[in-house]
């Protein structure tokens, strides 16, 4: 698994994919949602370690897969994905810009 | 083509019937995810960065048009509108819902179809020459044994659970068009002195972290005997591969720590405990049994030259240059075979919308003796065309962006997924592609160029077949960030070899400019009638590492 956040990483994001479709969801109040900008934000290590906590119960009920913390970093516009993996998640596939999320974005 | 029989459709569908109870326990909370992972993965079953992926095995890349006409279905159907054809004969379906994906498997297996052996460590999917059957010069058709090996290994209790994947591949033909040296087992069909049929076996190749090329184990193994002396390499590896690192399960690792020369004792002592006892001793009728699925079609009895054929390649330019890259001569006078290029320029490497598999579909069984082939380059063929029908099949395909003519070319290059769509990836690969096949898009420079196969894998696992690219490019990842590790002179025909590194990594910006580089230091070096591989292996990396890092 690669890398998703750098050691000094201040700003973090709960990412994982939905079992049902593979949707790539979010985690925010205890929920998960499909778009990245409404994403639950951590700010430190502690809070993004609970995030993660939060977004990880262990149990059968839960149908979203291998929940895992990566890197965010803070612009004018808000919050972005550090890695070019996590913005082509929030996103979709750079070659097929008619495809993903970025396909139905307004 | 190889019909199913009762135990092949017994086999299918009772495997998506299974499936369809672990995808309800699954979706119903019954079973963890831990459970449920390796269960979808033995049926083709992937999660890739936006959604899951299906992977449908076609063996040895041979479809009939009812099972090309399928794959649009399900493209239209269950997916985006399209498929993706790989380096390994299949095809992938890249958004597929889970709980949709049985009654995807289901309406599969009603044309002889399934994704079994299509991941886990099992032997998988058996690839082969895309040309087999139709190309002159063959000693026998690969697809005969490679349905074989199908058989003997679908299932094969001993070799479920192997240190890691297992790859099989076969050509019939001196020319090397299935990169048999790059697989786990490469067979070659020969013929001895005797004029009988035998097969050199090949083992311990591949790509990947550790890439070597395969060593010859066999010089001739008798026709009865092949599956005994499979079956005697794969005990050895599944006694003795590495279990304890991913990295160097794979049988290369073991040939390569065990040598050549031990590792041919060990299998050639399993192989006469094994031969003693005949039990794997394939039947003469079997053989022929098998043999008459791929019985030559009925071919027309034609003039090796068709007239109105002629015509057409010098009253139409386009069509004269499409004629030389993309159609090879035919064993039988009269016909054709016919390369269907999945790279148009600027295009994604191996992807064919729902509709041009329908127009594919059609054109095999209007004109193609009804079948299709995929190419290890993500390509795709039409074995069997009459030299009077090429024109109508090319004016068809020009309509549906299905005819650019660079087989063998610049732009006709190999590339994996790529970080657009996969999970294992550390950088792009498909729009290196698209960036370089659009620079070189003027046909006249490519013609110059002449054959030149670039390669591209967006990680170490190598499924875009970087390490023998002539131009290989490789994705790295530096903290998040897309570099691009170009290497030169590596080879997947009958005279393979593995690139080498030119030095240190590009930035996504700069490697069409290396590109263009390395293929003016090789215009400036060559020799007549020479090759960008040819001149490479006489001039070496001197030359274009002084021009790529001249700053």
């Amino acid at each position: 698994m690669a890398q998703h956040s750098s050691k000094g990483a201040r700003f973090q994001a709960v990412t994982a994919n939905r079992l049902n479709d593979g949707e790539v969801v979010y985690f925010k109040d205890n929920g998960w949602v499909e778009d990245f900008a409404e994403a639950e934000i951590a700010d430190g290590l502690e809070a993004a370690e609970a995030l993660l906590t939060r977004a990880s119960p262990d149990n059968l009920e839960v149908f979203i897969l291998d929940p895992y913390l990566f890197e965010v970093s803070e612009s004018d516009n808000g919050f972005t994905p550090v890695s070019v993996r996590e913005n082509i998640r929030a996103k979709g596939p750079t070659v097929r810009l008619d495809l993903g999320k970025q396909a139905t974005a307004h | 083509m190889y019909r199913y029989d009762e135990f092949d459709h017994k086999i299918v569908t009772d495997r998506v019937n299974q499936f369809r109870g672990q995808v309800n326990r699954r979706i119903n909370g019954e079973i963890t995810e831990d459970a449920f992972k390796p269960l979808r993965l033995m049926n083709g079953v992937y999660l890739q960065l936006h959604a899951y992926m299906l992977r449908v095995a076609i063996p040895y890349g041979t479809l009939s048009s009812k099972q090309m006409r399928m794959q649009a279905h399900i493209a239209r159907k269950y997916d985006r509108g399209y498929g993706h054809f790989t380096t390994r004969q299949n095809i992938q379906y890249n958004w597929p819902a889970l709980d949709r994906i049985p009654d995807l498997l289901d309406e599969l297996a009603s044309v002889e179809m399934h994704a079994i052996q299509t991941s886990g460590n099992c032997i998988r999917n058996v690839t082969a020459d895309q040309y087999a059957g139709a190309i002159a010069d063959e000693i026998e058709d690969p697809r005969i044994i490679s349905e074989i090996i199908r058989q003997w290994s679908t299932f094969h209790p001993e070799f479920s659970y192997l240190p890691r994947k297992f790859k099989i591949a076969v050509t019939g033909h001196k020319n090397d068009r299935a990169a048999i040296k790059l697989h786990d087992i490469g067979i070659v069909i020969v013929r001895n002195n005797q004029g009988e049929i035998g097969y050199e076996v090949h083992v311990g190749g591949g790509q990947g972290r550790s890439p070597f090329i395969a060593k010859k184990l066999a010089d001739f193994v008798p026709a009865e005997k092949l599956l005994a002396y499979l079956e005697a390499v794969m005990r050895v590896y599944n006694m003795l591969g590495r279990r304890d690192n991913s990295y160097k399960a794979r049988i290369k690792i073991l040939v390569h720590e065990t040598g050549e020369a031990e590792m041919r004792r060990l299998v050639e002592e399993e192989f006469s405990k094994i031969d003693s006892s005949q039990m794997l001793n394939l039947p003469e009728a079997e053989l022929e049994r098998i043999a008459a699925y791929f019985a030559p079609p009925n071919y027309e009895s034609l003039p090796a030259q068709s007239d109105s054929f002629e015509t057409a390649k010098q009253n139409n330019a386009e069509f004269s240059h499409w004629v030389k890259t993309n159609l090879v001569a035919h064993k039988t006078p009269g016909y054709g075979i016919v390369n269907i290029s999945l790279k148009p320029i600027g295009g994604i490497p191996g992807d064919a919308t729902d509709a041009q598999m329908d127009v594919i579909a059609d054109l095999a069984e209007r004109y193609a003796l009804d079948e299709v082939r995929v190419t290890h380059e993500q390509n795709l063929v039409l074995p069997h065309v009459k030299l009077d029908d090429v024109k109508e099949v090319y004016d068809i395909l020009s309509n549906h962006e299905l005819a650019t003519p660079n087989i063998g070319l610049i732009s006709d290059s190999i590339a994996c997924p790529g970080l657009d769509y996969c999970n294992l990836a550390n950088a792009r690969s498909i729009p290196l592609a698209q960036e370089i096949s659009t620079h070189f898009a003027d046909l006249d420079k490519q013609y110059d160029i002449g054959e030149l196969k670039i390669k591209i894998s967006g990680c170490i696992n190598a499924c875009g077949h970087h390490h023998v690219g002539h131009i290989g490019i490789l994705g790295v990842d530096k903290k998040g960030t897309e570099f691009y590790q170009i290497s030169l002179g590596g080879s997947a025909d009958e005279k393979a070899s593995l690139g080498d590194i030119t030095g240190q990594a590009f930035t996504e910006d700069k490697v069409v400019d290396a590109v263009d580089t390395i293929v003016e230091t090789y215009l400036d070096l060559r020799q007549p009638e020479e090759r960008f591989l040819d001149t490479y292996r006489r001039v070496g990396m001197e030359p274009f590492k002084e021009q790529l890092y001249a700053d």
